[in-house]
Parts: C-alpha cells; structure tokens; sequence
C-alpha cells in the first residue's frame, strides 16, 4: 500500500451549480452540508464537527465578507471555530488544505471543509471586475487586463511556443460540455461542437465565448476525519494521501515562465511525494479548467504528458470518459461551472463521488486513485490533492 | 545619501518624470522591477534606484473585447508583456498597433502616458508600449 492516509472524507456534498435566483451566499453553503450530513447518517453534526473552513473569494458580489461566521450560522453549526480561506479561485482548495492542517495537529477530529460563491445575480462588467481583484492591482488591474486576459496572454505564449492550436482547445470545451451531459448538476446540459466553439465571439483573444469558464452561483464541501476514525463515520471513506500548496508571483508578468505554472509544478510534486505515486498512477483527475487552455497547461504541470503536448493530449481522447484518464468528469469549471469559492471543493465532491463508485452516468470503472488541481488567479496559488479509496 | 523610498508609489512618481526606475539590491545586486522593501534573493533591505531602458521584446499578448467597467469605453483594447533589454518583464497596454500586426518577438518601447483619472487613490501614470 502506498502513501499513508493523511485524513479520510467521510461525506461530501455539493448545490446544484447554475442560476440561483434570489439565494444568498449562505443558503446555498446549507444546501451543500444538508447533502453531506444526508449521506453520512452516523455523524452527529453538533457534537461531531469541531471546526470549519470555508472558501469564499469575494465581499464585493454580496456586500458580505466574514464568510466563515456567516456559513457556520446558517449551516446550524454555530459556536465552532469558522474560519474563511480566501485564495482567489483556489479559496476551498486552501480550505481543503487547512482542514487537513486541523485533523493533523490534533485540534480538531472532523472537520467540514467547503466553499461558496454567488455571482449571477451581477451583471458580467462587475463580475469581471471582481474577478480581476485577485490579480495584481497596480501593474495588471490597473492597464486593464482581466482574468480572461492572463489567461489570454499564456495561451497566446503556449501557441507560439508548442503550435498548440486553437482547435485544440475548443476540444477541452467539447469534451468537458460533453461531460456536463452526464452530470445533472452541472450548470451546462447541452453538448457542442469544435465549429461552435471557434466560430464563437471573442473575450480575449485567442480564448472566445466557449473557452472561457462560466459565472455560476454555487457551494461544496466535505467532512475530515482522521483515517482512524473514519468506520465510525461510514463503511466508503475516502483517503487523501497526497496534499500540495504552493504560491507564485502574484503578477504573471514576474514569472519566469508563461507557459506552465510553476505553484502548480511544486504542489503537484509534494503531492505525488507524499502519496508515493507517480502520475501514471492516476485514474481520474479534476483539474482547474478555468479556460480551456489552463487544462492543457494542467496536463503538463501535473505530469500526464511532456511539456508542450497537452494539446495532443487532449486530441488523443485519452482524457475523455472511457479515455485512459478522463479528466473533468463532472464537466469542470467549463460546463459544471465556476462558483469561484466552490471550486476546490466541488472538485473534491466529484473525486469523492468517483471513488466511492457514485457518479453514475460518468462511472469511471475500477476508479481507485483520484487528483484534484484547483488554481488561485493567474498561478499565484495552487493546490493539489491526491485521493484513494479503499474498494477493491 | 538617502534615497527616495523603495515603493510603487515612488515607481510611478518616476513614471511622471520620464524615467522607468527600478531597484537594485546593494547585497546580491539583483534588480527588481517594481521595486520592494525586501529583496526576495537575500532579504537585504537596502537598494539603490537604477534606471532601465524601456525597450524591448513582446513576449506575449491578447486583445480584450470583454472589459471591466472603467475600460468598456476603450474595448477592444490590446495587452501585452514586454521583455525590457535587461530581461526584465512588465505588462501594458500597446497602443498605436493594428491587432493584427501584433506579433510575438516585436519591439515596442514604453510610452510614459499620463495619468488622467478622477479618483483619489491612485494617481498613477498609465504608461504603454507603442512600436518603436
Ligand atoms: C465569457 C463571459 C465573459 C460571457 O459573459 P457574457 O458575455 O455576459 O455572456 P452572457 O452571460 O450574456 O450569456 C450569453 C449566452 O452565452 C452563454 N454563455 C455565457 N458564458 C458562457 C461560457 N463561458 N461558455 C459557454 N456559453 C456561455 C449563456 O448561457 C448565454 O446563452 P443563452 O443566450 O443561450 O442564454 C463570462 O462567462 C465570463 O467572464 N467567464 C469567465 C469567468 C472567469 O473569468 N472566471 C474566473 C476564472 S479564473
Ligand atoms: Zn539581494
């Protein structure tokens, strides 16, 4: 048996991602944890969970900050220590991280972990612009470059550098609208075509409409414990046994390179060292698809292919459901949608889901080994986690 | 001799006076552009301003067409990240280049740009890149 279980999931739970008219931040968190305690009938919430950590990027969509407090209120977990971790779109992969941080040092035995965001109710000009907060102001924000944008400005450089093509990365979108098909909580349910995805407007050259990650209302989380204890909670835990974070330049104009992400390479490769496995080891991966060309990026960082042949990756169908390793089952940040505090978190339920033989329509057979890679603005941080599940 | 401080604050006062300026460390001499208050190379805290030329090579670009609020008027609008000479990079707008004549590898050099903005905080110039 390889890499020993740092903790186990025990439950998990996830809202349905989409438009969600007229709900605030902290309705939608309760959704995800009603999920997660009707899955796991063996925990006793009040007495059991005994801290918390939500993921949450942005006071500016609901005039709300102090996400923590405001998530355990309404999750009928109140009196507990809750604490927001904000690290732009990688906020509940930081939340992830310091649940395990919790269950390590012995403060705490389970622990909720989660995140949320509610941005629809914004019109896109706002929610660009709170995006981009999480970019660096003065250098960046200032001249006017917006998410999209960063990513623009890597894909361009991977383009020139790797010939990766345009058509390319309209196969990551194809695939993973295709995989939101599957996924009856994905905010996208219609499969498209490559010509749909080229012949779609421009946001940011080269990226277009269908490139791009969509604006979604949304919350996730999961439950902790110490592998020790995991029988006590259910009979399907969920191990992790690998956990990496690692940060960069918050600008992307110092990074010494434009074409990989350098957090990412490091959180990857304490992860894999942890878990004593090697990339070839991995059955099924989310990974932080926030455009279609930062999921080609995330093959190579991540190891499933040498650098610069992400884009043949992609081409190859290996990455597709029924692939050698499909990646984004539940549609990811492209089709599932992009909740941006929900993120890390909802990539956690999916492997969870996996792993414990729950995802139904999208079943990857025999799944035993997972990996999520969830990405904070331009590179600035990134996490990943590495998941076994026990079944045979 | 006392030197003005090692902020971005003070960067873009050069700004206004013509002049791109960055910050050498006086310990392991590595320059950092924008300037910081400890060096990232050896946590020194003392630096000397330097100024650096402000041509160079485009290592990268996009044109944006969805923009936040303050740049809807100017959409679409083309970014970049210039490599300077002394291989250092800064991001920008470029301006006075049809989007389809931008190409990777071409000069452009730093227009120092003024800073017409109504708000009270910052007052910064938005210098650009223009070909050269
Ligand atoms: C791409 C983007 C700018 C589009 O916003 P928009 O131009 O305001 O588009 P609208 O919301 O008006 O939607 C228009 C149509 O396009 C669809 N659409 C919107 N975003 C889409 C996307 N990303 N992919 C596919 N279709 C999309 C909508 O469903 C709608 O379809 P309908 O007319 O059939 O209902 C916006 O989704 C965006 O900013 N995405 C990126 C978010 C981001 O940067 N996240 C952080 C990443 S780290
Ligand atoms: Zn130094």
């Amino acid at each position: 048996m390889k890499g020993k279980p740092l903790v186990s999931i025990i439950s998990a739970g996830l809202s349905k991602f989409g438009k969600h008219e007229g709900l605030y931040a902290r309705e939608l968190f309760a959704d995800a944890v009603k999920e997660a305690l009707d899955r796991c009938p063996r925990l006793d919430p009040k007495n059991d969970i005994e801290a918390m950590f939500v993921g949450h990027m942005g006071e500016a969509y609901e005039h709300q900050g102090h996400m923590g407090a405001a998530a355990a209120d309404w999750a009928g977990l109140l009196n507990i220590p809750a604490t927001r971790t904000e690290a732009a779109c990688a906020s509940s992969g930081a939340a992830l991280r310091s649940g395990i941080y919790a269950v390590l040092s012995g403060l705490a035995d389970v622990v909720l972990v989660g995140g949320v965001e509610k941005m629809t109710h914004r019109t896109t000009a706002e929610v660009t612009e709170y995006l981009a907060m999480a970019s660096d102001y003065p250098f960046e924000q200032w001249h006017g470059i917006t998410f999209p944008g960063l990513y623009a400005l890597m894909a361009k450089a991977h383009m020139h550098r790797y010939g990766t093509t345009e058509a390319q990365l309209a196969t990551v979108a194809v695939k993973n609208h295709y995989h939101g098909t599957l996924n009856p909580k994905a905010q996208m349910q219609k499969e498209i075509t490559v010509e749909t995805v080229l012949a779609s407007r421009v946001v940011a050259s080269p990226l277009k409409l269908y490139d791009c990650s969509l604006i979604t209302d949304g919350a996730s989380c999961a439950i902790l414990t110490k592998p020790e204890l995991a029988a006590r909670f259910t009979d399907q835990p969920v191990h992790i046994i690998g956990s990496g974070q690692a940060s960069d330049t918050i600008g992307l104009y110092e990074r010494q390179s434009l074409t990989s992400l350098l957090a990412a390479k490091l959180a990857a490769k304490t992860a894999y060292d942890m878990a004593q496995i090697t990339p070839e080891d991995i059955d099924v991966a989310e990974v932080h698809d926030c455009f279609t060309s930062a999921e080609i990026i995330a093959y190579e960082d991540l190891g499933f292919c040498p650098k610069g042949t992400g884009g043949k990756l992609v081409e190859s169908g290996e990455t597709r459901l029924g692939g050698r390793l499909p990646v984004n089952t539940s549609g990811g940040l492209k089709a599932k949608g992009h909740p941006v505090g929900a993120t890390g978190t909802a990539q956690a339920y999916e492997i969870y889901l996996q792993l414990t033989g729950q995802a139904d329509r999208r079943q990857v057979k025999d799944a035993k080994t997972g990996l999520t890679h969830n990405v904070g603005g331009s590179g600035a941080t990134a996490a990943v986690h590495i998941y076994r599940s026990d079944q045979q | 001799m006392s030197q003005p401080p090692f902020t971005i604050e003070q960067f873009y006062k050069y700004l206004t006076e013509g002049k791109l300026m960055a910050g050498r460390c006086h310990n392991c001499g590595k320059i950092h552009l924008p300037p910081r208050p400890l060096c990232d190379n050896c946590f020194h805290q003392e630096f000397e301003w330097t100024e650096i030329s402000g041509k160079g090579k485009l290592a990268t670009f996009t044109v944006i067409h969805i923009a936040p609020q303050q740049f809807q008027a100017m959409a679409p609008y083309a970014v970049g990240i210039v490599e300077l000479e002394n291989g250092l990079k800064l991001p920008g707008m470029i301006l006075g280049v049809a989007p389809e004549q931008l190409k990777i590898g071409m000069d452009l050099t730093i227009d120092f740009g003024t800073c017409s903005t109504a708000q009270a905080w910052p007052q910064w110039p938005r210098y650009c890149f223009k070909p050269v």
